[in-house]
């Protein structure tokens, strides 16, 4: 018999980590970003070398001088005297107003059209899929060029408005102008504001918010909340009785009557838009620019957002539709209450990446000269100060944060409609 | 093998790079091509006709360079160039040099590291407005919309312009001449401005030009002028003497028809000089004798050159203004040929 020797303790040596198994692909995997960030190292050192050859270092002074240029739409206060900086900071702000207004008119007329497009009316059905593929296979910027051109050849110049031969008129009791620069909608005014805070005094990042507007919110937001609770106080009393109580009138009116008793208090009112020298003064006015932009990207995404409402759908078995039928729920109950909830677990997370899709789509704003942060930062900021790499790595950066936060609540939401398991 | 392929084209791109540095005048004879940047198309300046010859007063200019060193008007490969990429495309060497209307700064000639060889048009930012807007004065826009170019230096004339002047406007983001004409007819601006003489150009090829006034106002400087880049003084001196060549033979009486005749021999030693049948000034620019007779004879005068293109008979129609010899009170001015 031979005694059974322990195997001799195994050392490691140098050569395993080629040709060992366990140590192979780990070695290749650290070569491999070895090599990874020695390539980008190389190209950002090899960069600013060469920009510090050119005699233009990276550096962002740049953003604290005079811009020195307009921007037409402002959301905050601006003048041609303020920073880079800031005309960026509008810019920025009108990117994320054409994305949220993008957003939500998309979704809407996605999933209307995705629901449509099932439709056993054989027309709708076809006109639906018509459109979806029509708008699904032509370029965006195509659409968004289109839109402008109908809006500027189409509508009538402020001047077809004047005198007494005039050939356009105002419509809605001449309360609103459509015009080829726009639509000038009326605004609301308040008689006896109570003034501004500014934020951040005079630095380029300033802000006012108006305390009208903070009393008017939070008096709507409680309004709501005392609703809710009469609403849990209906629920609770029909599972105790059997027998719901009407409150609706209750409800509707904690929201309304202290929010009009505020709004007379501070005296809303509506500014009208009229017809002063070479345009129509007073009232908001929505610039075609935004408005092209807007519908087109809506539009664009709509047919996209449309299919991913389909796929939800059809994902759906149609047992259920059958056993909600069977139930006496009527169509479009069926639709709302079971189909759908179970549809926007499949639907959200391709919802996501098209949200995504329609905020980095509105950087063509250019086309249209709508004055988003493409517009301001990477393009007159840009091509005045010649400053490409900072502005460029900048907006890069804008884009990032923008598009991670978006995805960030997305995800949360999907995340609470997503089907819970035990 | 393709190791070998490959670092011998990185060895011979090396090798153009360094010719480019070394001389553009051997470099544009090696090649018997000159590379001229040039608008993308604005009539009277530099545009393509129907047979898609490149015609202009800019493009003049780049002729008359290419008579001077190849002898041959048509030895010219015009490059278009957009507002956002004519500079990438001279200092990359893409092109031997640029005349395309644009304004002398001091950050262009300083900090994008270019020479400019001279002006060869005096130009300014003016407004155009339908007549029927009644509008006679640029100070009169208080809260009209004005269309106007992106990018450009006039969007910041404007700005200073409207805010010295303490009055309201709307300014409409445009990116190109093109697009400007489409909002600016259909009546989504009131206003349109960039240089006059684009507006010149551009009102040219309306229907009816004659619906549209240019309002008196000047508001800028911007002198125009073809540019090369730095580090070829030899070749910017070619390009600055040609169009000195033209401007002073229009001072001196020489013209398209008589430059060959005075080329035998005149009284006045400056056009003897000029034309090369006295001293050496063309070998000294490393050119034959007779370069400015040949780009005379060629292109013409510096006044032939304006008439032809954009002058008052001209559908462009501008006045020489400040573009009038000096002698006529205008600013055009050449350094002597001595």
């Amino acid at each position: 018999m031979t005694t059974l020797t322990d195997p001799p303790k195994e050392s490691f040596r140098l050569s395993m980590l080629i040709y060992d198994t366990r140590y192979r692909s780990m070695t290749i995997q650290v070569v491999a970003m070895f090599g990874f960030m020695l390539l980008a190292a190389w190209l950002i050192n090899n960069t600013i070398t060469n920009l510090n050859a050119l005699g233009k270092p990276v550096e962002f002074g740049f953003l604290g001088e005079p811009a020195s240029y307009d921007i037409n739409q402002r959301l905050l206060d601006y003048t041609s005297r303020d920073t880079h900086l800031r005309a960026s900071l509008l810019g920025l702000l009108n990117t994320l107003v054409v994305a949220a207004l993008g957003c939500i008119t998309a979704t809407i007329l996605g999933v209307l059209i995705g629901v449509l497009r099932l439709s056993n009316n054989w027309i709708v059905a076809r006109i639906m899929t018509v459109y979806i593929e029509m708008f699904r296979n032509v370029p965006v910027l195509l659409w968004i060029v289109l839109v402008m051109a109908f809006l500027i050849e189409g509508l009538p110049a402020p001047r077809e408005f004047r005198g007494d031969d005039a050939t356009a008129s105002m419509i809605l009791n001449e309360t609103v102008a459509i015009t080829n620069r726009g639509v000038y909608v009326p605004e609301f005014l308040f008689s006896r504001p109570l003034g501004d805070i500014s934020l951040l005094g005079t630095s380029s990042l300033r802000f006012d918010v108006s305390l009208e507007l903070i009393v008017l919110v939070l008096v709507f937001a409680a309004g709501l909340y005392v609703s809710g609770r009469i609403g849990r106080y209906a629920d609770r009393t029909q599972e105790q009785t059997g027998e719901r109580p009407v409150v609706w009138y209750w409800r509707l009116a904690v929201v309304v009557i202290p929010f009009a008793i505020v709004s007379w208090m501070l005296g809303l009112h509506l500014g009208y838009p009229a017809l002063k020298g070479f345009n129509f003064q007073g009232g908001t006015h929505l610039r075609n620019s935004l408005i092209a932009l807007w519908l087109a990207l809506s539009l664009y995404t709509a047919a996209f957002i449309a299919e991913i409402v389909r796929a939800g759908i059809l994902a759906i078995s149609k047992g259920q539709t059958e056993a909600a039928g069977a139930l006496g729920l009527r169509p479009n109950r069926i639709m709302s209450l079971v189909v759908l909830p179970q549809a926007l677990r499949v639907i959200i997370p391709p919802l996501i990446s098209n949200y995504l899709n329609l905020t980095k789509n509105s950087s063509l704003a250019i086309a249209v000269g709508y004055m988003d942060i493409t517009g301001t930062l990477g393009g007159i900021t840009m091509n005045q100060t010649g400053r490409e790499l900072e502005s460029i790595l900048l907006l890069m950066a804008v884009y990032l944060t923008i598009s991670l936060s978006i995805s960030v609540v997305m995800n949360w939401y999907n995340n609470k409609v997503k089907l819970v398991e035990r | 093998m393709k190791k070998s392929i490959f670092f011998g084209t990185l060895a011979l791109s090396g090798i153009a790079a360094g010719a480019a540095a070394a001389g553009t005048l051997d470099d544009v004879k090696a090649r018997g091509k000159l590379n001229c940047g040039v608008s993308t198309g604005l009539v009277g300046f530099a545009a393509p006709d129907a047979n898609g010859n490149w015609d202009g007063f800019d493009v003049a200019v780049c002729r008359a360079v290419a008579v001077a060193t190849l002898g041959d008007a048509n030895a010219v490969e015009f490059v278009p160039t957009t507002g956002k990429t004519r500079f990438t495309a001279l200092a990359s060497g893409e092109v031997d040099m640029l005349a395309r209307n644009t304004t002398w700064t001091f950050s262009r000639d300083v900090d994008l590291k270019f020479e400019f060889v001279g002006v060869n048009y005096y130009d300014g930012q003016g407004f155009m407005v339908p007549k029927d807007l009644g509008v006679s004065s640029a100070k009169d826009l208080d809260g009209a919309t004005v269309c106007i170019q992106t990018g450009t230096t006039t969007e910041l004339n404007l700005a200073d312009f409207f805010r010295s002047n303490n009055i309201s406007y709307e300014p409409v983001p445009i990116e190109t001449n093109a697009e400007a004409q489409q909002q600016y007819l259909a009546g989504a601006c009131d206003v349109y401005t960039t240089d006059a003489s684009g507006l010149a150009a551009t009102r040219a090829t309306f229907e009816n030009p004659g619906d549209h006034v240019l309002l008196p106002e000047i508001i800028s400087k911007e002198p125009l002028g073809p540019l090369v880049r730095h580090g070829d003084s030899e070749w910017g001196d070619i390009v600055r003497w040609t169009l000195n060549a033209m401007i002073t033979a229009e001072e001196l009486g020489v013209t398209s028809a008589n430059a060959g005749e005075m080329a035998g021999g005149t009284n006045n030693p400056e056009i003897n000089r000029l034309l090369g049948s006295e001293g050496t000034l063309g070998e000294m620019l490393g050119l034959s004798a007779d370069w400015a007779k040949n780009v005379i004879m060629s292109q013409g005068n510096y006044g032939e050159v304006f008439e032809r293109n954009i002058g008052e008979n001209t559908p462009i129609g501008l006045a020489r203004g400040l573009n009038a010899q000096w002698t006529n009170g205008g600013l055009i001015y050449s350094p002597p040929f001595r």
